[in-house]
């Protein structure tokens, strides 16, 4: 640390050093402990028998993993089903949201052509306007369309983002346009400049841009919650609401439900954590 | 053809998947929306469809609902600035080199990248004032230290807050001082929002001050708070303005999940944000006309705070 301001070395240097540093963990420990009490005691919960849950000792006297496929097996609430909603829907947004963003982030980054930066322009005020005002007329445009209630109604209005768009130009800028030029001189169309030389090229973009859009659209709720009447169809966070609610008493099936839920993520996280690091501050510094 | 047409012709194809569904779910929409706030729209087909002009703003305004709505709104962003100031906060302190530093990194993050409704189904356990863990160690700590008269707050449950505000009426009584759902809303939001994306913008801004800005400080012999007041805070100020903007946009349209799962805007009506109170309208009493009235306030209200915060902010970010 170049903070370091008394020259004189030896032991008052060192313990300045350490003093300071060990303030700085000390205070960190404390944050980090306030993060994870409430997820160790979700955790822990989940294990309890029911007449544990309302005891100030987090542990469990016995760890009741059946809490776990109790959930699993639930008959009023079939909770793979959900899994498997919330996965399939979000897979299909996320291949077609990277699909239609990197083609979009072309146009905008690759070719000159003119009236460019005035549609991106309008790209960029779009991003500002609140969910609630483009939800409802899209919810009637659903009811004329026949598609309330379906997976096409949950996958397609979610498949075009103009942040995606936006998040895909800035990182195609990054790429030297002597690359294309190059290729397009050798007499390669557009489309193969596009799949074989930028998409390649912007993996690290689309990998960010995949990840937040899958996790986004896995933790969905407005839109799932005013589209979805039938039990079959609902996805997670739906499913969760309304278990929540028929066994509002059973804190300890609850918490294993809601385990089971952010594990996924938590998985995800963690495998891809360099690149969601390097993709927030990628996407907000530069805009 | 020119290769100039071509080049553009080109440029749309690669356009048009998205410009399409940008067209339709977006740009339609928000047109739509505007024209159906001059209507009287119901969903429930009551009464015939007809343009009422001004008449949905006009009640709204006048209606006390939407104040009140708009001050639980304001409220529940009262948050912001601490965990705006707790965000950065933790960058300083982790950016010091820390050994672990990518451990406290994940930790803090966790809450944001997993919320959601199942930890808002979490919350609202620790919260429950009989045998929530929240409240079953606050009795314990007041048995402890002999205060047995003190109760704890009852959370979700209770219409107190720290600004004493009444219930259902703009005003302030003082036997509301306390804290109440509101209060237990905003302390969630700050542990969720503390260590998330703010937290990463700021460890990437500090990453970015040039080291030499520092060097040249401790020559002119500053120290520590010095050379955050002169050095760190100027120089990440585009962050500051960029996540207090983005704070302002979210923080207003915010606090639906919330009401929905926890609270069902109760109790009496004050954890209703604007948000939850469109929702209300449109999708359980189908007055789509008025609802869209009250979602275009608000689209309004983001846009004037959205000017504001970039006249008045710009004016700081300069180096």
């Amino acid at each position: 640390m170049s903070a370091i301001r008394e020259q004189g070395g030896g032991f008052g240097k060192w313990w300045f050093r350490r003093g300071r540093f060990g303030a700085s963990h000390a205070l960190l420990v404390c944050v980090a402990i306030t993060t994870l009490m409430p997820f160790s005691w979700m955790v822990l919960t989940s294990f309890k028998p029911l007449n544990e849950v309302q005891r100030l000792n987090p542990l469990p006297s016995q760890w009741h993993a059946e809490n776990y496929t109790d959930v699993l097996n639930s008959k009023d609430i079939s909770f793979k089903r959900y899994y498997f909603n919330s996965v399939f829907v979000a897979g299909w947004v996320t291949l077609l949201v990277c699909l239609t963003s990197s083609m979009a982030g072309y146009a905008f980054a690759r070719i000159r052509w003119p009236g460019r930066d005035h549609v991106f322009k309008l790209y960029l005020a779009t991003m500002m306007i609140p969910g609630v005002v483009t939800m409802i007329p899209n919810y009637t445009l659903m009811v004329k369309l026949h598609l309330l209630d379906s997976y096409v109604g949950l996958i397609v209005p979610a498949a075009f983002t103009a942040f995606g768009t936006f998040l895909l130009r800035q990182f195609m800028l990054t790429i030297p346009p002597s690359l294309d030029e190059a290729a397009l001189i050798d007499g390669a169309s557009h489309w193969q400049v596009y799949w074989d030389v930028i998409l390649p090229l912007a993996r690290p973009g689309l990998i960010v841009l995949a990840i937040f859009t899958f996790m986004g659209n896995y933790s969905a709720f407005f839109w799932p919650l005013v589209l979805i009447k039938s039990e079959h169809l609902r996805t997670l966070p739906i499913g969760m609401m309304y278990f929540d609610t028929v066994y509002g008493k059973q804190t300890n099936l609850i918490m294993a439900a809601s385990v089971m839920n952010i594990v996924p993520l938590i998985v995800l996280f963690i495998v891809m954590q360099k690149h969601l690091v390097r993709g927030i501050q990628l996407g907000a510094v530069k805009g | 053809m020119t290769r100039q047409t071509r080049r553009t012709v080109v440029a749309l194809c690669f356009l048009l998947p998205n410009f399409l569904g940008f067209l339709t779910f977006t740009v339609g929409p928000v047109v739509f929306s505007l024209a159906a706030s001059f209507t009287n729209w119901n969903l429930m087909k009551t009464v015939p469809l007809r343009c009422v002009w001004f008449d949905n703003y006009v009640k709204l305004i006048t209606e006390p609902e939407f104040w009140l709505y708009f001050i639980n709104t304001a409220y529940l962003m009262l948050g912001m600035p601490i965990a705006i100031a707790g965000s950065l906060f933790l960058a300083v302190l982790i950016s010091q080199r820390l050994r672990g530093m990518v451990v406290y990194r994940t930790l803090f993050y966790l809450p944001s990248f997993t919320a959601g409704v199942a930890l808002l189904i979490l919350w609202k356990a620790l919260y429950n004032p009989t045998f929530g863990p929240i409240n079953l160690l606050l009795e314990w700590v007041f048995d402890g230290v002999g205060l047995v008269q003190l109760e704890p707050p009852d959370w979700l449950a209770s219409t107190k807050n720290v600004l004493a505000l009444a219930v259902e009426r703009v005003e302030i009584v003082s036997r509301q001082f306390g804290l109440g759902a509101r209060d237990a809303l905003i302390i969630m939001g700050i542990w969720t929002a503390i260590g998330g994306g703010n937290m990463l913008l700021y460890l990437a801004g500090i990453s970015n001050i040039p080291r030499d800005l520092y060097e040249a400080a401790e020559i002119d012999g500053a120290g520590h708070w010095a050379k955050f007041r002169h050095v760190t805070w100027p120089q990440l100020a585009p962050t500051t303005f960029f996540i207090v903007i983005m704070s302002f946009i979210g923080g207003l349209q915010g606090g639906f999940e919330q009401a929905r799962v926890m609270t069902q805007g109760g109790p009496a009506g004050t954890t209703t944000t604007l948000a939850y109170y469109i929702y209300t309208k449109a999708f359980e009493e189908f007055q789509i006309g008025y609802a869209s009235s009250v979602a275009w306030i608000l689209f309004t209200l983001i846009f004037a705070v959205t000017l504001v915060n970039w006249r008045f902010g710009s004016r700081y970010v300069s180096y």
